[in-house]
């Protein structure tokens, strides 16, 4: 695989991190939920080859629901380093949590409700936190092929234009509360129809893993780029994900932005070792 | 809007772009250049003519908008803005200009924008640069190198979807020498439209991906709405008035068999370049593409602008009007005769001679003339919902015939003829609740249904004149 551009600020944000506390939110909430998925082949939008070659996903947990404003103000007063105004320019913008009404208070938005306005530099510490990390796009692409009974729901138009919709609407309310709606197949929430959602790897997505292949970067930043690079073209929620994560820099956040978190199959449960 | 911000951040950016210039290209005997703000304005307007006769450095802020609003009377869909506005706000620079284009993708909104501008030379033509979620701006800067109308769309994917939901819009760049001066100058875009339900379909649509992958339209339209250019929005010239209309066609797929009923275009720079084409009828312009087409309108009323792949301006609304004022000339177009064949002419089509030679006197229009004219009226914009009969389909559309509602107010018939209505309705006792879209019919062709349906189907008589109609109309 390639390697993300922002590595090194990555390993920054983690020695930031090193002598905090990691053991959060027992009274806020119950434990997470992850849900064990077996993973394997993935017809992918993005095949590594750039023409059709499945990706091949190991197995992995998923946590079944995003995080919500509740967990992240309990992982921010554990870890006050994450709290808007303390942490560092590096790592967040200055729309950093900027709905919550201080640094602790997610007031006036849900407690429920998916936390956005976060940089991926913080999704991922808050991931960390409970003993896991952000999923990698291969890993959300396969969980999120699946409707409420089929593990791929991909090839039904009738599906592929209900999850559209909600791209397709212009998004000025804030997010409603998380798992609202029925579970998919893996028994995960809310992967289309509520927020845009950051991956570990978004920053290395869009680069050619082949270097025979000329070294070319394969941009999806316009026209040309998208047409050629991209395959499944009928899927045009997935493509939109792209796009929008394309668009993202780490330290960046977004309104409409949340995260939820993954695990490889056999998780370090203590934390961080 | 923010404007403080925008300009704090236009000054910014054209200090540092400034200081680069005079490090690079400009570093020769160019000296700098002066700083134009470029002005935006929403279509069918546009930046007025360019006056100046050397190069500017023109900063453009463009918004990128998602907004909810009308495509169609009692229809709504969700719009991809530049500007705020279908097509985007116009962008006009000159031959050799540098320009700064800033995109500034609004806050409250849900998708990555990024703009691709045909005016530009280079890979992508800003797609790369400008690819941003939302709370963001990029901006980067390009010189206008050769004249000629050009669009520009955004480009991030899926193309196609963010084209189908409106983004899209045009850059003139102007010759050095200026474009020859016209009396008016107007801005017009077709793009083409999928929505879930049907043409006119009411209530809130959803993008069909389906249709848009199958180039099947829902709607064809000019400047973004069923009736943005008709209507009070019709556009509006006085006859003898040199005008030039700015055409392009957004897409995503249809192209556009461009024409105006009643005008010749005097000239038409073909494909939006440089050579002139003179005395066109329809002009092709191919999605992503445009025409600068230069006509005179000579005599007094409405000319109606249509794309001639018809079915898209009668079943779809590629439809707009201009309307005209000035005197009649009846040397250049004559008011007209029509008469019944004579009964002998009728029995002997050979010798139609004797009928044509009858003195041309135009006949006050008799009522059985009018009545037939309602008939016409009701059987092409009525029957298809109130049935032929008029009497409706229960629980759906309202009867017309044997209608309490009607016999009681009939002028509030015209006026929901004139205008639509939506809500609920009682009629002869039982309750309606549903869309009916305003009627785009004149005066005389209103006031013609409305005394039929009286007299045909509610033994009443005749109770509404044109000029009724026309005050009413003047009140809405």
């Amino acid at each position: 695989m390639c390697t993300p551009a922002l590595r090194p600020l990555r390993l920054a944000a983690l020695v930031l991190l090193s002598a905090t506390a990691v053991s959060v939110h027992a009274s806020d909430s119950a434990m997470p939920d992850y849900r064990a998925i077996a993973g394997g082949s993935l017809r992918t939008v993005l095949p590594a080859d750039g023409v059709a070659t499945d990706a091949s996903v190991a197995p992995f947990q998923l946590r079944s629901r995003l995080v919500t404003n509740a967990e992240f103000a309990a992982f921010v007063r554990q870890q006050s380093v994450w709290q808007r105004g303390q942490a560092p320019a590096l790592f967040v913008a200055s729309t950093y949590l900027s709905g919550w009404s201080s640094a602790s208070d997610y007031r006036p938005l849900a407690a429920d409700a998916p936390v956005t306005r976060v940089s991926w530099f913080a999704a991922q510490a808050f991931c960390e936190s409970e003993g896991a990390r952000l999923p990698r796009w291969y890993e959300w692409e396969f969980g999120a092929a699946a409707d409420a009974t089929r593990a791929d729901a991909r090839d039904d138009e009738a599906w592929l234009a209900h999850i559209l919709h909600w791209y397709a609407d212009a998004g000025k309310q804030a997010p409603r509360s998380v798992a609202s709606k029925p579970p998919n197949f893996y028994g995960i929430h809310d992967l289309h129809g509520l927020v845009w959602e950051w991956v570990e790897d978004y920053s290395g997505l869009f680069v050619n893993a082949d270097s025979r292949a000329k070294g070319e970067q394969k941009l999806l930043d316009y026209c040309g780029g998208a047409a050629v690079t991209l395959a499944d073209r009928r899927n045009y929620a997935i493509l939109m994900r792209l796009a929008l994560l394309s668009a993202m820099e780490a330290q960046q956040d977004g309104a409409n932005l949340g995260f939820r978190c993954a695990r490889d199959a056999t998780p370090t449960r203590q934390g961080i070792p | 809007m923010n404007k403080s911000f925008k300009l704090s951040a236009v000054t910014l950016a054209t200090s540092a772009l400034l200081a680069l210039l005079g490090n690079s290209v400009a570093s020769a005997a160019e000296p700098a250049l002066p700083v134009i703000t470029q002005e935006l304005v929403a279509p069918p307007q546009l930046p007025p003519p360019i006056t100046r006769k050397s190069a500017a450095h023109v900063v453009v802020n463009l918004t990128v908008e998602e907004v909810e609003r009308e495509i169609a009377p009692g229809t709504r869909y969700t719009f991809w803005t530049f500007g705020g506005t279908v097509p985007g706000k116009m962008i006009r620079v000159r031959e050799g200009d540098t320009v700064e284009l800033h995109l500034l993708n609004l806050p409250d909104n849900k998708l990555p924008h990024n703009i691709d501008l045909h005016a530009v030379t280079g890979p992508g033509g800003g797609a790369g640069q400008t690819l941003i979620a939302p709370g963001n701006e990029a901006s980067f800067t390009f010189k206008a190198l050769s004249s000629g109308l050009y669009v520009y769309h955004c480009a991030t994917a899926p193309v196609g979807m963010h084209v189908a939901n409106g983004m899209y819009g045009m850059i003139l760049v102007e010759p050095k020498e200026g474009l020859p001066p016209v009396d008016k100058e107007f801005y017009v875009m077709q793009g083409d439209f999928y929505t879930d339900g049907n043409y006119r379909a009411p209530g809130l649509q959803n993008f069909d991906m389906q249709k848009a992958i199958d180039e099947k339209p829902t709607y064809v339209l000019f400047n973004g709405a069923d009736g943005a250019l008709t209507g009070a929005n019709s556009l509006t010239a006085k006859a003898n008035e040199k005008v030039r209309m700015f055409f392009g066609v957004g897409g995503p797929n249809i192209t556009s068999s461009f024409h105006i009923i009643g005008t010749i275009f005097d000239r038409v720079y073909t494909e939006g370049g440089t050579k002139v084409q003179e005395n066109v009828q329809t002009t092709m312009v191919p999605a992503g593409g445009s025409a600068i087409v230069e006509f005179t309108p000579r005599v007094p009323g409405n000319l109606t602008l249509v794309d001639h792949s018809l079915t898209r301006a009668f079943n779809k609304g590629a439809i707009g009007l201009i309307s005209v004022s000035g005197p009649e000339k009846p040397e250049i177009y004559s008011k007209g005769i029509k008469k019944p064949l004579a009964a002998n002419s009728i029995a002997k089509a050979t010798a139609p001679a004797k009928a044509a030679a009858k003195p041309a006197v135009a006949a006050a229009p008799a009522a059985p003339a009018i009545h037939a004219r309602g008939k016409a009226v009701f059987d092409s914009a009525c029957a298809v919902c109130h049935q032929a009969d008029g009497k409706g389909v229960a629980g759906v559309f309202p009867p017309l015939a044997h209608s309490d509602f009607f016999q009681q107010r009939p002028y509030e018939m015209a006026h929901i003829v004139l205008n639509g209505r939506s809500g609920t309705l009682v009629v002869n006792g039982a309750k309606y609740n549903g869309v009916m879209p305003a009627q785009d019919l004149n005066d005389e062709d209103i006031s013609a249904v409305i005394n039929y349906i009286s007299v045909e189907m509610n033994d009443g008589h005749a109770v509404l004149t044109p000029e009724q109609v026309r005050e009413m109309r003047k009140k809405r």
